[in-house]
């Protein structure tokens, strides 16, 4: 059976970043611009066991730095939402336009 | 040879007097300020002419040929070794000659005063202000330096300054000392200049080396003077024209002349003491200190000298003519004899006969001293009887003055050079020293003198005869004022029988006295006919000058507009210099240089502004920048591998 | 005699001013620490005549040198020569003066500042005198340029805080371009100073090492112009100048006094003691634009005062135009010029000092300082009116005063140079004694002269008796020098000679 090019699965994963991104730039509840981090997160997930098991299948290293980024993103999604949390406390909203005041 | 050390007192007891009355006057001294100020003049006095005494007739002269003894020497501020100022007082004829004088009329002016300024409420400070000047004038005639010279030529232009503006509450009064120090100083300026000119290369400041380095044909210093040049002509003349420019201002000489009438707002004494006898001379005696090197080196120099003496002398004579305001008449008077004394100088020579313009110079100088102050005092004692200066208001004043009167008239005669009174053997060595080196100036100087003694007797006769009027003071003045005025009589009357020449020449050497009766009759038959024509026109009220006048029409008005000379330098003060100059200067300042400054803060202010949109607060903009700078930093790493 | 003693005594006071509980112990303990520096220069001067007669003729003199940093070999190195005790003497004498004119500050009776807060105000004037101090005596370029900026910022705040008029751009205005003069200075520092080698590859901040250096002619022709410019926006080089006239008229009395006295003096200082001394061969190839900034200065800022309606602008426009003379002398190059530069730097000083004080008084009383509004004061104020024409003689150059022996001095020193360019430079000089002449005889004529201008004048007080004192302390200042010049002359030839040997031996190498 024909293996899935390498470059398929870079496919994959570069397409997910740029939507993550996009989603990140453009969406004005902030659940969702965390859910946009947790899309470029995972996509870069997916670029490390595809290179690992592609270009190094002796090799584990790629995975496990796959783990930490998981636990990591699972700390900082907690984190993100008890800042969401409060902040809806204070300006009764979650839209991003409405938490614009640290500016100038 | 006997010490003259002591001459320092001379001009020092005025400075304490300056010093002692201007702190301590106002609180101490208020009423006996004036007997203070001149109890030290007279000491100061009686000192010159014991020195006189001891120069001129005791031992000035080595081998029959009076020299210049250095009484004093201190280095006051050396700029580089051989240019320093020193505080030298020398003796010679000449300096001996003004310390008497200065100190003379002073004591009789502040004699006056004690009468004149009685009740002023500044008494002790005009006090002060005469002894600063009586100071700075004694001074001046003893200095041995060129630039110590000048320090208290403007010490001197100061005091007048201070004196001028002595009503310092009328405006006119504040405008004519502004207009007097700012004449001079702008003569000053060419002064200043001349004086840098001549010390470079000269290599020297004192006098008497600067005499004797730029008269030795075969000095060095004389060389490099007169081959360098500028704009075609050398530095010697531009030097001594420009020293001469400073003495024009001083000694009020065309076209520096627009202060001296002004001038006339301050105390009468002060015009007395100042601008008739001894400030106004100061020009003339500066010449005739660097006289051997106009005559010896500078002949174009001295050419100047000579036209513009006798074109002061006999423009003075036209204006007078013209003027109502004693005064004023009484000023274009000083200017037309300093006129006299500036171009006897100018057609002089050096040594023995050549030199008789400088001896008749100096006598002039002398003898004028005695009746123009003479004539001032008088004009005060007129003023303060009749509470203004405008001869319309005067007349028949002859009945309530007599001491006046007869003082008056004795000076008019001695200005218009009646014999046997001082101002006739003077003139007359003018006009003999002018008839021998260039003819046109004696014509001039002839004719001026016919116009001198027409305006005299113009104004005495208008004053003391002609309408009959009545004064407000009905009495003469208190014995203060009326002693001064004797003392000057006699003083006009003798100082012609002074031999002059042979105490006082261009080299030392002493002359025998020129007097010829033959040459003397045409200048006198000239005066007469002036006083002729003065006695027909003024001495009873007629309507003869009113017709006269507009029948001359515009030369008159010309005339009795002072040729609207003062007109010309408000233009070009007001219009050229602070318009064309001074307004653009300071637009310049502040719209072009300071806009620039400005300009550069508010472009700095512009884009902060711009800049400081990249703070918006969004955050989705700040995860744009973010990632666009990560982008930017793969790319440079990317391609800065390679 | 340790000269650290100098720096110490103002820092000790100003500190100890604001430990003082009410305005009346700060304004004593400020009098005393500037009577004790007064002492303390006095006795400088002393002891330094005491040296030079005992034979010695080292060119510094009380040297005491401290390593500060010495990776970069930066040294506390302090010592003085008659010129740094001229300026020394200088400023203490414009301090004293000046504390002694903001003594009544916080009056209820007649304030001469209208914010409170004397104890700061006090502090900030001795704290920019340690400045001062410390710049004259520093030999090490990175000490000099600390005391240099030591002095900025209190200036700022002082217009900024106490000024009058439009004083917070003044003083904004005054900072940002006094910075930039810094800047400047500091490239030209640096350049200077990565250019001496003293041997296994180090440099040195040291004045007098890098004195003895030679530096390369190109070296010297790239970073002098940094140095100058730098240095002459502080004595307020055309086309820099613009700072002064707002700076100087916004500032109250005590600060514009030591602004237009001092401060404006650490430029002269700066130009003559690190762009001439240190880069001579530079000096003489720029001299000629010096020279023609330096105569634009004198002759354009005298124009400009003429048309000036304010009194302190009128004198801040002078200021311009009485340190175009310093600059002049110093492009000269000889070495009269260069001791003329230095006497005029002191004379005005001292003329410049008296002439805001006796405006401030005048403006303390009237609440004006526009001259159609005055008139008459000579009636009414008798002895601050004079204080007004004594200052204004002492500008325009009448002999009897300082001014005339420092103007002097230039032109005599000036007329050395044979140059037709160079000629023409010193007769406009001159010229502008006359344009001097006529606005500061407008100024006294129109303010002090005349009937009184209106019925409040009549009823003005006259100086108190610590304005008196001020006044009397800078007037003995102007005649000491004015009636007997020879010992400052004596004091300052020698430094001036040593600089002038400096750009001769320069001349000669090339």
């Amino acid at each position: 059976m024909n293996e899935v090019p390498l470059n398929h699965v870079l496919f994959v994963s570069t397409a997910l970043f740029f939507i993550g991104m996009y989603g990140l730039f453009t969406r004005r509840n902030m659940i969702t611009m965390l859910m946009s981090v947790e899309l470029i997160l995972n996509s870069v997930n997916i670029n490390f066991v595809a290179f690992n098991k592609y270009l190094y299948p002796d090799k584990l290293d790629g995975v496990f730095f796959s783990i930490f980024i998981i636990t990591i993103a699972a700390a900082e999604a907690a984190v993100a939402i008890a800042i969401i949390i409060n902040l809806y406390r204070s300006h009764h909203s979650i839209d991003v336009k409405d938490a614009e005041e640290m500016r100038f | 040879m006997s010490n003259y050390v002591y001459i320092v007192l001379v001009p020092l007891l005025p400075l304490a007097s300056f010093f002692l009355l201007g702190l301590f006057g106002r609180k101490y001294f208020k009423t006996s300020a004036g007997v203070i100020a001149t109890g030290i003049l007279l000491i100061s006095t009686v000192l010159s002419f014991y020195i006189a005494y001891q120069y001129y007739f005791v031992d000035g002269k080595v081998d029959g040929v009076y020299r210049q003894i250095v009484a004093f020497k201190y280095t006051w501020l050396e700029f580089y070794p051989g240019i320093s100022i020193d505080m030298n007082i020398i003796l010679d004829p000449i300096s001996i000659m003004m310390i008497v004088v200065v100190s003379f009329i002073s004591l009789m002016v502040h004699v006056f005063s004690l009468g004149y300024m009685k009740g002023e409420e500044r008494f002790s400070t005009y006090y002060s202000f005469l002894s600063l000047f009586t100071f700075s004038m004694l001074g001046l005639v003893l200095s041995g330096n060129i630039l110590q010279i000048y320090i208290f030529w403007e010490l001197v232009g100061v005091s007048s300054y201070l004196l001028i503006g002595y009503y310092f509450e009328k405006p006119s009064a504040v405008a004519a000392s502004k207009k007097a120090f700012i004449v001079t100083r702008l003569a000053d300026l060419g002064f200043l200049i001349g004086i840098l000119i001549l010390a470079f290369h000269a290599e020297t400041l004192d006098f008497a080396t600067l005499i004797q380095r730029l008269t030795t044909p075969s000095s060095p210093q004389l060389a490099s003077i007169t081959t360098t040049s500028f704009l075609g002509v050398s530095f010697l003349t531009w030097g001594l024209t420009l020293v001469f420019m400073g003495g024009a201002g001083k000694s009020a000489m065309f076209p520096l002349h627009i202060w001296l009438p002004d001038a006339m707002e301050g105390p009468t004494p002060v015009s007395a003491l100042i601008h008739a006898a001894t400030m106004v001379v100061a020009g003339v005696y500066l010449i005739a200190r660097l006289f051997p090197i106009f005559a010896i080196s500078g002949d174009a120099a001295l050419s100047v000298v000579k036209y513009v003496g006798v074109f002061s002398a006999f423009l003075a004579a036209i204006i007078a003519c013209t003027q109502t305001d004693i005064k004023r008449v009484l000023a274009y008077s000083t200017m037309s004899q300093i006129g006299y004394m500036m171009f006897a100088l100018g057609v002089s020579g050096y040594g023995h006969e050549e030199g008789l313009g400088y001896t008749a110079s100096m006598f002039h100088l002398f003898t004028h001293a005695f009746f123009k102050s003479l004539l001032f005092l008088c004009a005060g004692a007129v003023i303060h009887m009749v509470h203004s200066n405008d001869m319309d208001h005067m007349g028949g004043l002859r009945k309530f003055m007599p001491v006046t009167h007869i003082s008056f008239f004795i000076a008019c005669l001695a200005i218009s050079g009646i014999p046997p009174l001082s101002g006739f053997f003077s003139k007359e060595e003018i006009l003999l020293a002018a008839f021998n080196a260039d003819k046109a100036v004696y014509i001039l100087g002839l004719l001026t003198s016919g116009l001198t003694a027409f305006y005299m007797f113009r104004l005495y006769f208008s004053v003391f005869w002609n309408k009959d009027t009545i004064p407000h003071n009905a009495h003469e003045g208190t014995l203060t004022m009326k002693v001064p005025l004797v003392i000057l009589s006699v003083a006009t009357v003798l100082a012609g029988f002074v031999p002059f020449s042979t105490l006082v020449t261009s080299d030392g050497n002493p002359l025998p006295s020129h007097f010829s009766i033959l040459f003397s009759i045409a200048p006198v038959a000239l005066t007469i006919l002036g006083i002729f024509l003065a006695a027909v026109l003024y001495k009873s009220a007629n309507e003869r000058p009113a017709k006269i006048a507009s029948s001359l029409g515009g030369l008159y008005r010309a005339a009795y507009r002072k040729f609207y000379i003062d007109e010309i330098y408000l233009f070009i003060t007001r219009k050229i210099i602070f318009n064309l100059i001074g307004r653009p200067a300071a637009w310049i300042d502040r719209n072009i240089i300071d806009g620039f400054m400005n300009f550069l803060a508010a472009i700095t202010a512009k884009i902060s502004e711009r800049v400081r949109g990249l703070q918006s607060g969004k955050i989705q903009y700040y995860t744009l920048y973010f990632f666009a700078g990560i982008v930017g930093l793969a790319v440079i790493f990317i391609y800065m591998r390679k | 005699m340790n000269l650290t003693l100098l720096v110490l005594v103002p820092l000790v006071t100003a500190f100890a001013a604001i430990l003082c509980k009410g305005i009346k112990q700060v304004r004593v303990v400020s009098l005393l620490g500037a009577l004790v520096q007064l002492a303390l220069g006095i006795t400088l001067l002393i002891f330094y005549w005491k040296e030079r007669g005992a034979g010695n003729t080292a060119t510094m003199l009380f040297e005491s040198n401290y390593s500060w940093f010495k990776p970069l070999n930066i040294n506390y190195h302090v010592g003085v020569d008659g010129i740094s005790i001229a300026m020394i003497l200088l400023t203490s004498f414009v301090v004293v003066a000046g504390i002694l004119v903001s003594w009544l500050i916080e009056s209820p009776v007649r304030p001469v500042i209208r914010a409170g807060m004397g104890k700061e105000f006090f502090f900030l004037l001795l704290f920019l005198s340690v400045g001062a101090y410390g710049f004259f005596i520093s030999l090490d370029l990175f000490t000099l340029f600390f005391f240099l900026e030591v002095s900025v910022i209190p200036k700022f705040l002082l217009i900024g805080i106490w000024g009058s008029g439009k004083k917070e751009y003044s003083a904004m205005k005054l900072a940002l371009m006094l910075m930039a003069g810094s800047a400047f200075v500091l490239v030209g520092l640096l350049g200077l100073y990565f250019n001496t080698d003293t041997g296994n590859g180090s440099h040195t901040f040291d004045l007098v090492v890098i004195s003895q250096m030679h530096i390369s002619v190109d070296v010297q022709n790239l970073f002098f112009p940094f140095l100058f410019v730098g240095f002459g926006i502080f004595s307020a080089l055309f086309p820099f100048h613009t700072w002064v006239p707002d700076g100087h008229s916004s500032a109250p009395t005590a600060a514009s006094m030591f602004l237009a006295g001092i401060s404006m003096k650490l430029g002269g200082y700066g130009c003559l003691r690190v762009a001439t001394f240190l880069m001579p061969a530079a000096a003489v190839t720029y001299a000629w634009i010096i020279i023609l900034l330096a105569t634009i200065a004198i002759i354009y800022g005298a124009f400009a005062t003429l048309m000036q309606k304010d009194l302190k602008y009128i004198n801040a426009y002078s200021s311009i135009s009485h340190c175009g003379f310093v600059l002049l002398g110093i492009g000269m190059l000889t070495q009269t010029a260069i001791t003329g530069a230095i006497m005029q730097m002191v004379s005005h000083g001292l003329m410049t000092a008296l002439f805001f004080a006796a405006i401030g008084m005048i403006y303390s009383r009237t609440h004006t300082r526009m001259v159609e509004q005055l008139g008459g004061l000579l009636k009414a104020m008798p002895f601050i009116s004079t204080v007004f024409v004594v200052a204004g003689l002492c500008s325009l150059g009448l002999p009897g005063t300082s001014g005339f022996v420092a103007e002097m001095t230039v032109f005599i020193g000036s007329w050395q140079n044979t140059n037709t360019f160079y000629r023409i430079a010193t007769i406009v000089a001159c010229a502008s004694i006359l344009v001097t002449t006529v606005y500061i005889l407008r100024a006294v004529g129109q303010a002090i002269m005349g009937p009184i201008n209106s019925a409040r004048y009549n009823n003005l007080a006259d100086g108190t008796w610590n304005e008196k004192l001020a006044a009397s302390v800078l007037i003995i200042g102007i005649m000491a020098i004015g009636v007997a010049p020879f010992w400052l002359h004596s004091l300052l030839a020698p430094g001036a000679k040593t600089i002038i040997e400096h750009v001769e031996r320069s001349i000669a190498i090339q």
